[in-house]
């Protein structure tokens, strides 16, 4: 029965992965930028949902929507007025680049919000009990609301013009352009969308972990490890990394003790990296 | 006389000033750049010549700090503690270069930047032979302050000057060519005969060697290691910053990197405290913005048009 708690535990907790993930994971494929700045726009967005919560009474799952909005602008203004320059150039460029982004970013963050951990606190809800195993009521919300976006912005990527061009970028840039897509705005509008989805994540995941421009690193990590155990290319691939991340967490944790839990996550990246690093789900030629 | 010989001119007699007049504060200082000056020449030779953006370093450097502290801890003496270190980093990194080099672009500085938070963890969960999460003590040297400060400035200032003249005779070797074949077009290389792998995983030992030999000089330089220090992530970016400031692929550019980094950091650092990240930062964009070739890529250095 412990075991099917944490299994329970790790699905959960999988489903959230899956959603600090998926920003990343779309401009990494199609942008082809691995952005360093997402751990502290995942950062940003739990404080927006901090603030709304603490000033305006506002429930951190209604404030998604305007850090939406919010994250959409930043990103793209960043892609088309900073990184846009550097696309050309070599990966360790763009690399650095946001690099200094995410120094700047976080380093004001600690600056003005300061390191203290802070935390959205809901109304208790008792955890649901099944067949004596407990689902904990906020976690499960969360992982509600992270399967929510990760659905809905696989719909808007597979179902509308707007999804079809930025998969016809991530194909082939050049032919996209012949066929009259302007590639730039489209990097533009990706970019933009990558960090409205770490915004997200970050209201999301406000009410369960605790607040703090410290935590930035970690949440990058996280998004790195479901990328690669899933795969670029696709968000099916992000929800696959997401719950296998999460389950090899729980049942690190378990069998071989907290301490070791990240040890293994990061073994599973090199060993994928090593073997597979198409990920799960990946397609070939997306590596 | 070209601008080359004049940077390197500067820097030794700074260095000799430095040894000779300095107090503590610019003992220090001298130090801090020798060390830097290695770093980022050793980085070059994997992330310049061979164009693999490594973001090991902090890895090697951590690897190195570990290995000689826990053998003095274990009654080695210093010198033999420093050479242990060099040893097991240059190892590690060839036997970890015939796995992880073969990851390319993104996959492979992602797979870099991994490996020092494996150990980072490894050292924190090592209990008391690693000292664990407390770090290490190392034994104090039985000489005083200054004399302690002038022989570590010259250890770090012969480590930089090993990590330059290696990098130099790199680059006029053959096994420099292939290195620069590797950078160029990895497949045509091994089309040639370049064993493109012996050659990417040596050139990650060449560097590793030094990054290890900096973390153990630095561990004794401290006194004292603990595995958030030494892993950090920055000691793995700084260098790359240096080479990108200075010149990536160059023998000079990564000594004026080096050097520019330092006065930056301290300039930063005693006025603004609280934002020395925030400017960090800011002096990141910027450079990577404006000054993408680094400033050997600047006219004054390029000679007959060659850069």
């Amino acid at each position: 029965m412990a075991l099917a708690q944490v299994l329970i535990n790790g699905l959960l907790l999988g489903g959230i992965y899956a959603c600090i993930g998926a920003g990343f994971s779309i401009v990494w494929g199609v942008v082809n930028i691995i952005n360093i700045l997402h751990g502290s726009f995942i950062v940003l967005g739990a404080y927006g949902a901090f603030f709304a919560h603490r000033y305006l009474g506002v429930h951190p799952f209604v404030a998604m929507l305007p850090l939406a909005l919010a994250g959409w602008l930043l990103g793209a203004l960043l892609q088309q007025y900073l990184i846009r320059h550097v696309m050309a150039a070599k990966v360790l460029v763009t690399l650095t680049l946001t690099f200094g982004l995410n120094l700047l970013l976080n380093n004001l963050m600690i600056y003005v919000f300061s390191a203290d951990f802070r935390k959205v606190v809901l109304p208790n809800h008792d955890p649901l009990m099944m067949v004596g195993l407990a689902l904990p009521m906020d976690r499960l919300l969360s992982m509600a609301a992270a399967a929510g976006v990760v659905l809905a912005t696989h719909l808007l990527i597979t179902r509308t013009m707007l999804g079809r061009s930025i998969v016809a970028v991530r194909m082939d840039p050049q032919a996209a352009a012949l066929m009259g897509v302007n590639v730039d705005r489209v990097f533009a509008i990706t970019f933009g969308l990558g960090t409205a989805l770490a915004l997200v994540a970050g209201a999301i995941l406000s009410p369960i972990f605790p607040i703090s421009p410290t935590a930035a690193d970690a949440y990058l990590g996280k998004a790195f490890i479901v990328c690669v155990l899933g795969g670029l290319g696709s968000l099916p691939g992000v929800l696959a990394g997401g719950v296998l991340l999460g389950l090899v967490e729980s049942l690190g944790a378990y069998f071989l003790g907290p301490d070791h839990s990240l040890t293994l996550s990061f073994v599973l990246l090199l060993a994928f990296l090593l073997l597979r690093p198409q990920g799960l789900m990946g397609k070939k030629g997306f590596e | 006389m070209n601008p080359r010989s004049i940077v390197f001119a500067m820097v030794l007699i700074l260095l000799a000033l430095a040894a000779a007049f300095g107090g503590n504060y610019w003992l220090r200082l001298a130090s801090t750049a020798a060390l830097y000056v290695a770093l980022a020449s050793s980085w070059n030779v994997i992330g310049g010549f061979t164009g693999y953006p490594s973001f090991a370093t902090a890895a090697f450097f951590g690897l190195g700090a570990y290995t000689s502290a826990i053998a003095q801890v274990q009654g080695w003496p210093m010198v033999a503690g420093w050479a242990l270190a060099g040893g097991v980093a240059a190892v590690g990194a060839f036997a970890l270069g015939l796995a992880l080099l073969r990851l390319k672009g993104h996959y492979f500085a992602v797979g870099s930047l991994v490996v020092a938070e494996v150990l980072r963890e490894v050292m924190a969960a090592g209990g008391t032979f690693t000292g664990g999460g407390m770090g290490l003590n190392l034994p104090l040297l039985p000489i005083s302050p200054i004399a302690q400060g002038r022989l570590f400035l010259g250890v770090f200032a012969l480590l930089a000057l090993a990590s330059v003249v290696i990098s130099w005779a790199i680059l006029r070797s053959r096994f420099g060519v292939g290195l620069r074949c590797i950078e160029q077009n990895e497949a045509a290389a091994s089309m040639l005969g370049v064993d493109t792998t012996l050659y990417k995983s040596a050139a990650l030992a060449i560097s590793a060697l030094v990054a290890g030999l900096g973390g153990a000089v630095y561990a004794n330089w401290i006194n004292y290691i603990d595995p958030g220090d030494v892993f950090s992530v920055l000691l793995s970016v700084k260098p790359i910053v240096m080479a990108l400031l200075g010149g990536v692929g160059t023998v000079t550019g990564p000594i004026i990197g080096a050097i520019g980094l330092v006065g930056l950091e301290e300039l930063v650092t005693r006025n603004f405290l609280d934002l020395t990240g925030v400017f960090f930062g800011l002096a990141v964009v910027v450079l990577v913005l404006f000054l993408p070739n680094g400033i050997s890529g600047l006219a004054l250095f390029k000679r007959g048009g060659k850069p």
